[in-house]
C-alpha cells in the first residue's frame, strides 16, 4: 500500500533521527577526527598525525588504567555471571513475600552509582563500621586502608560494582529461567538428582546462552567503569593516581578549558576499540536468538 | 498454579526454612547498607557514629542533618535541577521514541531498513566513547553549563526507539488492517490502536529514562561548572570532596538523592516486573 502523504513516516522519525545524527553519528566521526589533532577547547586543532596515539605508549597512567580494566574484568565476569544466577534460582519459587525480596534485591540497581559509592565509602572508611566490626571481633589490629591503598581501593570498587549489579543480572536470568523446561527438572528429580546436581545438569545448560550474553555485557561494563572509582577515590584516582580507569582519563583530559580534546578523543577511540569486540559478539548472539 | 501435584510447586518445610534463611541473608547484604546510611543520617551530633559498636537504631533520631546539609550545599535546589533534567529526558524519550518506534514498526516506506540499521548500529557505541565530542556539540549549540545541555543528548535514546518499535511490532497486523481499510491516517492509528497496546513498554521507557537521568553523573560533571546549576549527583560529589569530615551530612545528602528514586520505583515496579515476565527485558 502507499501512503497518501509519503513524508508522514519521516515526520514521525525526524526527532529521533536528528538525535541519531547530532548526538551519535556526528560525535562518533568527530571523535576520530579530533584524535588526530591537538585540539583544545579554545583554539588549537592542527592535524598532528598519530601524535596522540604514540603519546599513549609513554602514558604510565594509561598503562595503570588498562591493568585496572583487566583486573576489573577478570574479577567481575565470573562473579556477576554466577552469583545473579544463584539469586534468580533463589527467588524463582513463588513463596509468600517473594515479590518483596525481588524488589529489594533490585534496589542497588536503581540507586545512582554516586549514592552507592558514597554509602560504601562510609562503610569502608578507616573509622567505618566494617573496620570497626573487624577490629572488635579481633580480625584486625588496625583498620584496613580500603580507600587509600592502590589495590584495596580497586578491589573495593570492584566489590561495589558486583554488589550493584547483582539485581540487574538476576532479572535477566529470571526471564531466562522461565524457559528452562520444568519437565526436565521433574525428570531429574524423579531420577534422584539433588538440587545441586539439578542446578549443574539442568539449570546451567538451560541458561547457557544467557550466561554468555551476561558475561559479554559485564566485560563491556567493566571497561566503562567511572563513577565507582571516581567517588571512592574522591576524584583523585587513588594514591598516585594509579586507580584511574580509561573513562576517568577521558574525563580528566576532556574536561575544562585546559583540556586536551585531541588526546581525550584518542583515548575514546581506544575505549571503542576494546569494547567493540565484545559488542559485535553480542550483536551476533542477538541475531542468532531472534 | 499447582500443576503437577507433588514435587515441584510444593515446597517442603525444610526447604522453606533454607530458602527464607538465604533470602534474609541476601536481603541484609543488598538493603543493609542503605539502612545503615539512613540510620547515620538520623543520628544527632551527640551520638558517636565512629565507635566500634555503633548502634543501628539512632538513640535520639533527628532530622537536623537534613537541615544542616541544606545550609552546607543548596541540596534542595540541586534536587530541583535533577528533577528538571529528568522531566525533560522522560518527555523527550516518551515522545521521540514512541513516534519513531511506531513509524519503524508499522509504516512502510523507502529506506526504512536503512534507518533501522542506523539505529541498531548506535548500540555498539558506548556513550563514554562519544562523550567528549558530544560536549563539543552541546557547547557549540550554546548549552554548555546549563540544565538543557545536561538533558539534551539523552533526551531521545536510540535503545528506547528500538524498544518501542518492538512493542509496536507485537500488535497483530489484523488489528491494524481494519483501521487501514477504514482509511485511518497514520496519526489516528498511532493514537487509537498503537498507544493503548504499548502502555507496558512505554512505562518501562519512562521509568528507566527517569532513573537514567536522575542517577547520571559523568555527563553532568562534564557539562556543569557553575555550582548553582549542579544536579544532585554532582552536588553530592562536591559535598563529599569539600566537607568529608561529617558522615552524617553526606548520609543525609545521599538519602535525599536515593529516596525519590525508591518511591518512584516502588510505585511503578509492577509495570516493570510485568515486562520481565513478558520477556521484555533481555539485556
Amino acid at each position: 500500500m502507499t501512503h497518501k502523504r509519503w513524508f508522514t513516516p519521516w515526520l514521525l522519525i525526524a526527532p529521533a533521527a536528528v538525535w541519531l545524527v547530532l548526538f551519535n553519528a556526528v560525535p562518533a566521526i568527530n571523535t576520530v577526527i579530533l584524535s588526530f589533532t591537538n585540539a583544545k577547547p579554545l583554539g588549537g586543532g592542527q592535524f598532528i598525525g598519530l601524535g596522540n596515539y604514540t603519546r599513549m605508549f609513554d602514558d604510565q597512567q594509561l598503562v595503570d588504567a588498562l591493568i585496572n580494566s583487566i583486573v576489573y574484568m577478570v574479577v567481575c565476569v565470573p562473579l556477576l555471571t554466577l552469583l545473579p544466577l544463584l539469586l534468580a534460582v533463589l527467588v524463582e519459587k513463588k513463596l509468600r513475600g517473594i515479590a518483596f525480596f525481588r524488589i529489594a534485591f533490585y534496589t542497588p540497581v536503581i540507586a545512582s552509582a554516586v549514592v552507592v559509592a558514597l554509602i560504601w565509602g562510609w562503610l569502608l572508611n578507616d573509622r567505618g563500621v566494617i573496620n570497626g566490626m573487624a577490629e572488635r571481633l579481633g580480625f584486625l589490629s588496625g583498620p584496613l586502608p580500603f580507600l587509600t591503598d592502590r589495590w584495596l581501593l580497586l578491589f573495593s570498587a570492584i566489590g561495589l560494582t558486583v554488589w550493584k549489579g547483582l539485581g540487574y543480572y538476576m532479572i535477566i536470568y529470571m526471564s531466562a529461567l522461565g524457559n528452562v523446561s520444568r519437565e526436565l527438572h521433574e525428570a531429574a528429580a524423579v531420577d534422584g538428582a539433588g538440587p545441586v546436581r539439578r542446578f549443574f545438569s539442568v539449570t546451567v545448560p538451560g541458561v547457557r546462552n544467557t550466561m554468555l550474553l551476561i558475561s559479554v555485557l559485564i566485560s563491556v561494563f567493566a571497561l566503562r567503569v567511572f563513577s565507582e572509582l571516581y567517588i571512592l577515590s574522591n576524584g583523585t584516582g587513588g594514591p598516585g593516581g594509579r586507580d584511574m580507569s580509561l573513562v576517568m582519563l577521558i574525563q580528566l583530559y576532556g574536561q575544562g578549558l585546559t583540556g586536551h580534546l585531541g588526546y581525550a578523543s584518542a583515548l575514546s577511540v581506544l575505549l571503542f576499540v576494546v569494547t567493540v569486540g565484545p559488542m559485535l559478539f553480542l550483536a551476533r548472539l542477538n541475531r542468532k536468538e531472534s | 498454579m499447582a500443576r503437577s501435584g507433588r514435587g515441584f510447586n510444593t515446597v517442603s518445610p525444610a526447604e522453606k526454612v533454607v530458602r527464607y534463611t538465604l533470602l534474609l541473608v541476601v536481603l541484609v547484604i543488598t538493603v543493609g547498607p542503605f539502612l545503615w546510611q539512613l540510620s547515620t543520617s538520623l543520628k544527632g551530633v551527640s551520638e558517636d557514629v565512629f565507635t566500634q559498636t555503633p548502634t543501628f537504631i539512632p538513640q535520639h533520631p533527628t532530622l537536623s542533618n537534613y537541615t544542616e546539609v541544606a545550609k552546607t550545599i543548596p541540596v534542595w535546589a540541586y534536587a530541583g535541577n535533577s528533577l528538571i533534567v529528568a522531566v525533560l529526558v522522560v518527555a523527550g524519550n516518551a515522545i521521540g521514541a514512541t513516534l519513531a518506534g511506531f513509524a519503524l514498526a508499522k509504516l512502510r516506506f523507502r529506506g526504512s531498513k536503512l534507518v533501522l540499521g542506523l539505529f541498531l548500529a548506535t548500540l555498539i557505541l558506548p556513550s563514554e566513547v562519544t562523550i567528549i565530542s558530544q560536549y563539543v556539540i552541546v557547547r557549540g549549540l550554546g548549552f554548555s553549563d546549563s540544565l538543557i545541555g545536561v538533558a539534551l543528548p539523552g533526551a531521545i535514546q536510540m535503545l528506547n526507539v528500538l524498544l518501542m518499535r518492538t512493542a509496536f511490532l507485537s500488535i497483530p497486523a489484523d488489528v491494524d488492517a481494519a483501521a487501514i481499510i477504514d482509511g485511518a491516517t497514520a496519526w489516528q492509528r498511532l493514537i487509537r490502536i498503537g498507544l493503548p497496546n504499548v502502555k507496558g513498554m512505554l512505562s518501562v521507557v519512562v521509568i528507566f529514562s527517569f532513573i537514567f537521568a536522575w542517577d547520571d553523573f559523568l555527563w553532568p560533571l562534564i557539562v556543569l561548572t557553575d555550582p548553582d546549576k549542579y544536579t544532585l549527583t554532582v552536588g553530592l560529589q562536591y559535598l563529599n570532596g569539600t566537607f568529608s569530615s561529617n558522615p552524617r551530612l553526606i548520609a543525609a545528602g545521599t538519602m535525599i538523592a536515593f529516596l525519590p528514586i525508591v518511591v518512584i520505583f516502588a510505585l511503578l515496579q509492577r509495570f516493570f516486573f510485568k515486562g520481565v515476565d513478558a520477556g521484555a527485558i533481555k539485556g
